[in-house]
């Protein structure tokens, strides 16, 4: 296309030709003016793409239901002993009896507020050190040796020395969960700071943002979606974690239920207990994942 | 036009001075004794090869880099770290991805700038540069182009002393380049301001230049870095006609300077 050539090349006739060629140009390529072309891309038509959708949450219920289905079938031909399997009816009896007097409630209650409060402070203390470590060189050097040696430790060994120190009570608890939230936060959260476009950065600094500026207008808002993730995990592993607590040394909450049931020999609570587990932690990790498709929206 | 706006002051056009300004990369000579002085208000066209050293120079001026001798100085003031009185326009756009286009230029206002006061102020340099109707979309949402176009508008924001702009038209379009580049000059012409821009386009560089230095590094000893090979006075003041026949010698020599050859013929 000569147009384009003679309108684009540092060509030596480019000169008095110019506005001629040009217009020609600006014609073929639909431009009247500067700013004209300011429409937002426009979306292919969706119309196909949704139902598609709509399939793809679907099947993920199929499985859910066949194993529902599969639960039922075998405990009605009793081809497992009750004792062993119990049936989908006794478990639900078994939630009746519980909820109708409010301990099962109460066990919800107390586990959910050990894991939110765990993990509320261990995530806000992975920030923290997430964020000393990943964005100064001193933090890292100071830190990161120190942070990476208790991450080392498997989590559960900090049970002994909790027990010793602060007893068997709430605080142990939601510290075991803390400790469990806090270094899944620490680690993306450093990894993703250390990462951030060094252009970006650099552009912060042109522009005379002062280190704090850079921090909560460039740094952060530039690792939304990897603390988003690491919140996640976070989630995640503070429900391992208050099972553990709970197992180890309680006398309320879903766990405690898990090892009374099992003491008492009710399997049919313990399938309760542990479906009320799925459940909570599916839920809560949902809330998140709404909490992440708006962050994306907001962030990126 | 009117960029006026006058509750923002309007800061002077400051000179530029460097002075035996060499920049080595590990043992990588890029720059090599760059002495230039440019005055207040000047219009300073850079050209040269690709990796020659362009963006690194401008690096140095702007005190995002620092030399590894010589120095520079602004306004007589040495430039010891990032300069404030400096506004710099990157090779990318580098916009904010969360931010849209507005919030991304009010990012240029300098300290202290009332809110409404900048919002004025930049509200009127996206509809100069033609980003008005997309001023509240996304980074990711605009063309390359716009792109550009909106960090241009963020450079200009700061109404600063010096300006630095790495090819600031290069992802545009052959017409809006023309454009932008008469915006350039209007802003010049109403807000004084001291403009040293990187370019490839040698006819860009004559229509808007007072001057035109080429950087290059010295066939006879390659690998000893760059410096200023040429300096040309672009004769005629601005606006200048785009296809001024006079102008035709001294497009053919900087193309020279360049390693491309022209058939030009002087006679
Ligand atoms: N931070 C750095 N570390 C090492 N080498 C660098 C660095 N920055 C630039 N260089 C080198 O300096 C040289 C000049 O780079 P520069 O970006 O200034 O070139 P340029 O003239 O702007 O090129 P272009 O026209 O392609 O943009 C290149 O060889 C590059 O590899
Ligand atoms: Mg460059």
């Amino acid at each position: 296309m000569p147009n384009r050539t003679i309108a684009e090349a540092p060509a030596p006739e480019t000169g008095a030709g110019a506005p001629a060629s040009l217009h020609q140009y600006s014609s073929t390529y639909g431009y009247s003016a500067a700013g004209s072309e300011a429409t937002p891309p426009v979306e292919a038509p969706v119309g196909s793409r949704r139902s598609t959708r709509g399939w793809l949450i679907s099947a993920g219920v199929v499985l859910p239901v066949l194993l529902f289905a599969a639960w039922w079938t075998i405990s009605a031909l009793a081809l497992v002993p009750e004792h062993r399997l119990p049936s989908p009816a006794s478990v639900l009896e078994a939630a009746v009896e519980l909820g109708s007097n409010g301990t099962l409630l109460t066990h919800i209650a107390i586990s959910t507020q050990r894991v939110l409060i765990g993990f509320a402070a261990g995530s806000l203390i992975g920030l923290a050190l997430g964020a000393l470590v990943g964005l100064s060189k001193w933090g890292s050097a100071f830190l990161s040796p120190t942070v990476g040696a208790f991450r080392a430790v498997p989590s559960l060994a900090w049970v002994p020395l909790l027990v010793l120190y602060v007893g068997i009570n709430e605080d142990s608890k939601v510290a075991l969960i803390a400790i469990g939230a806090l270094f899944p936060v620490y680690t993306t959260v450093a990894g993703a700071l250390r990462h951030v476009d060094a252009h970006l950065v650099e552009l912060g600094r042109a522009y005379g943002l002062s280190r704090w500026e850079l921090l909560t207008q460039v740094q952060l808002p530039a690792v939304v979606p990897s603390i988003v993730s690491g919140l996640r995990l976070a989630l995640a592993q503070a429900w391992l974690f208050l099972v553990a607590a709970e197992l180890i040394a309680s006398s309320m909450g879903l766990g405690f239920l898990l090892v009374d049931s099992q003491n008492n020999g009710r399997v049919d609570r313990m399938f309760l207990t542990i479906i009320l587990l799925g459940i909570l932690g599916k839920t809560t990790d949902a809330l998140i994942g709404l909490l992440e498709k708006y962050l994306l929206k907001r962030w990126s | 036009m009117s960029i006026a706006s006058p509750a923002l002051s309007t800061a002077a056009a400051l000179g530029v001075s460097l002075s035996g300004v060499s920049r080595v990369f590990d043992s990588k000579v890029v720059l090599r004794d760059v002495d230039l002085t440019v005055a207040p208000g000047e219009i300073i066209a850079l050209i040269g090869a690709s990796g020659c050293g362009k963006s690194t120079l401008l690096r140095q001026i702007s005190g995002l880099d620092l030399p590894s001798s010589g120095a520079i100085a602004i306004n007589g003031e040495r430039v010891t770290g990032i300069d404030l009185r400096c506004s710099v326009g990157f090779q990318e756009p580098r916009l904010l991805p969360w931010r849209t286009l507005e919030q991304n230029a009010l990012l240029g206002l300098p300290r202290g700038t009332a809110k409404s006061e900048g919002q004025e102020r930049v509200r009127e340099l996206l509809r100069l540069v033609g980003l008005a109707d997309a001023s509240s979309l996304r980074p990711r949402q605009v063309s390359g182009g716009m792109a550009q176009r909106a960090s241009l508008a963020r450079a200009l924001a700061r109404r600063p002393g010096v300006l630095v702009l790495d090819e600031p038209f290069g992802a545009l379009d052959a017409l809006t380049r023309l454009q932008m580049q008469d915006l350039l000059l209007d802003v010049h012409a109403a807000e004084p301001t001291t403009i040293i821009l990187v370019t490839h386009d040698v006819d860009e560089a004559l229509y808007l230049a007072d001057r035109v230095v080429l950087l290059g590094t010295d066939p006879a000893a390659p690998g000893s870095g760059a410096s200023i090979r040429s300096i040309t006075a672009v004769p005629g003041s601005r606006p200048r006609d785009r296809g001024d026949a006079t102008l035709a010698h001294l497009r053919a020599e900087l193309l020279e300077g360049l390693g491309v050859h022209t058939h030009h013929s002087n006679h």
